[in-house]
């Protein structure tokens, strides 16, 4: 089969691979239908996350149809069109039994800190992922599940990561009446977890980023006000006065490892690997939330440590909240909010190529030119 | 200002945001929440296993020492080989996941992993060539220059450095290798 490689930070090439095939009883080889490419990808991609081994496909968010299943599978069988949970997890761990998928402890043999996840490095357990023609599947019984009719291909495929993990973050942001929502980022996520802090009943929403293209998207899609932090000298101080100098009462990280706005940080991590993330936009989070106010972490952060303003954090009394999102978990509400017409996932889809331009799909995206927002993959094109 | 109890600004006008946006307040109540609470025991979720079956340990397979066994399910992708797979197999033996040890020699493992499959590509049909792995084509056609230029944009502070830090260690291994030809020609023609 075709699949997406990885050759080196920056290099990737598509290249025959044996097909999957079944190693556990409850294993489900699935055919990509349609794949996409995560901003958490983009850490991959530029050799960030420790333990990403050359010839590694990625790929966390897929839908598909089942091919093949192992010997104890019974929820799902050959023909069912599927949509994956970016989580690999059991269903039955200490933490799964407690609705924390994304932490489960039977998938990850390379860290006990991190959950299982398709295609994202040995340090979420060593699975090739579904940037390919075809991905093994563990745990059929438990993660997949049907694609409902009413629910269209685009949509389901948004659902296996990029705007439940923005639910999420809305949510774990714990937003009440009337606050005000700060989210940092205007990628996928954030323009996700800022439309979901509509749902929450947010009175104002505020996307912060540098990318005027995205800005906009995020008035369109988001409703929301919207900032560059590449045209202040002071970011905190401008957020600050745009919330009365009290700060906002949420502030939702959706940017992660790769934060810009202070060139050395972004350097030290993204290009040189010294520390597990820029942290810029924690930082400002940090210091742009009012004291006693809530910090919602959906960015993707390595395990090396980063350069946090904890001293800050402590002494404003915040609480910070974070987690790999359960997507699965978020699927039966967001369905229920697709179908009464209130959000439409689909829509932060901006490109799409097929498998055979794999490198140039990420070196766009890498490069945030010709308006990219999400690139999908169609690995059938 | 929050000198005063009241909270700054003029209280955000909710009747107006519930017809302005779609879907405002759809889930106001945490019970309608489905992460709240975070926890939440009794979720069905498919599994019909106290513990998962076990998946067959074919090849020797490293693990975190902070596991007390082998995960019922892992993944069997790009087993540990070469230099590179020493360096991480002992990375996960000899440090637990809370050392910096652990994490800083995987990244040293990658570097090495990366090296080693650029040159053994070069004795293969389809040696790795940082251009076109690079997916630069896809520029063509997508407004390269516009879209860098957009007022705002931060990051071309810094991504002129990416092509140097892709294209610089292959250019300057092709110097160390071109000196070291020289050196031994010079070695074997002996003193002039």
């Amino acid at each position: 089969m075709k699949a997406m490689t990885y050759r080196g930070p920056y290099k990737l090439r598509l290249a025959e691979k044996p097909d999957p095939v079944i190693e556990h009883e409850n294993d489900a080889i699935v055919r990509v239908e349609l794949a996409a490419i995560c901003g958490s990808d983009l850490h991959l991609y530029h050799g960030m996350m420790p333990d990403t081994r050359v010839g590694h496909t990625f790929g966390h968010e897929f839908i598909g149809t089942v091919e093949q299943i192992g010997s104890s599978v019974q929820n799902v069988k050959p023909g069912d069109r599927v949509m994956v949970p970016f989580n690999i997890y059991c269903g039955s761990c200490y933490f799964c039994a407690r609705g924390l998928f994304s932490n489960c402890h039977n998938v990850n043999p390379n860290a006990t800190a991190i959950g299982g996840i398709y295609g994202y490095s040995h340090s979420t357990g060593g699975y090739d992922g579904g940037q390919a023609e075809r991905v093994r599947v563990p745990f059929a019984d438990v993660g997949p599940s049907i694609i409902p009719d009413d629910i269209s291909a685009e949509d389901a495929l948004m659902l296996t990561d990029a705007f439940s993990t923005g639910y999420f973050g809305a949510q774990l942001a714990d937003i009440a009446e009337g606050d005000t929502a700060i989210v940092f980022g205007a990628g996928p996520v954030g323009l996700a977890a800022a439309r979901s802090c509509w749902l929450m009943g947010a009175g104002r929403v505020i996307v912060v980023d540098h990318l005027e293209y995205r800005l906009r998207k995020a008035e369109e899609f988001a409703f929301a006000e919207t900032i560059n932090f590449g045209q202040a000298s002071d970011m905190v101080r401008v957020l600050k006065k745009a919330t009365g100098d009290l700060g906002a009462d949420v502030v939702i990280d959706a940017v992660g490892a790769e934060a810009d706005g202070h060139v050395t940080q972004h350097v030290t991590a993204a290009k040189f690997k010294l520390q597990g993330g820029s942290p810029v936009a924690l930082n400002w989070a940090i210091d742009s939330v009012r004291k006693g106010g809530t910090i919602s972490v959906m960015g993707a952060y390595g395990p090396l440590f980063s350069a946090i303003k904890f001293g800050d954090a402590m002494n404003k009394g915040l609480t910070i909240r974070t987690n790999q999102a359960p997507v699965k978990r978020q699927w039966p509400r967001l369905m229920e909010h697709i179908r009464a017409g209130y959000i439409s996932p689909r829509e932060l889809i901006t490109h799409r190529f097929p498998l055979s331009e794999i490198g140039e799909a990420y070196h766009v995206f890498s490069s945030k030119l010709d308006g990219i927002v999400k690139p999908v993959i169609v690995p059938g094109a | 200002m929050p000198y005063s109890a009241e909270k700054p600004g003029t209280a955000p006008d909710t009747q107006s945001l519930r017809e302005r946006i779609p879907g405002w307040g759809a889930d106001l109540d945490p019970a309608d929440r489905p992460a709240v609470p975070r926890e939440q025991p009794g979720i069905v979720t498919g599994a019909h296993w106290d513990v998962p079956a076990d998946q067959p340990v074919l090849h020797e397979r490293e693990r975190s020492v902070e596991h007390a066994r082998m995960t019922p399910v892992f993944g069997t992708a790009q087993p540990l080989h070469g230099i590179s797979g020493w360096i991480r197999g002992y990375a996960y033996a000899a440090y637990s996941e809370g050392q910096t040890a652990h994490w800083l020699l995987l990244v040293l493992g990658d570097r090495v992993d990366a090296v080693a499959s650029h040159l053994r590509s070069l004795l293969t049909r389809r040696p790795d060539d940082p251009v076109t792995e690079s997916g630069v084509s896809g520029e063509r056609g997508r407004h390269p220059i516009a879209s860098r230029l957009r007022p705002g944009r931060l990051d071309v502070r810094h991504s002129w450095m990416d092509p140097i830090l892709v294209v610089g260690p292959w250019i300057a291994a092709g110097l160390l290798v071109f000196q070291a030809g020289r050196l031994i020609l010079r070695a074997l023609s002996g003193p002039r």
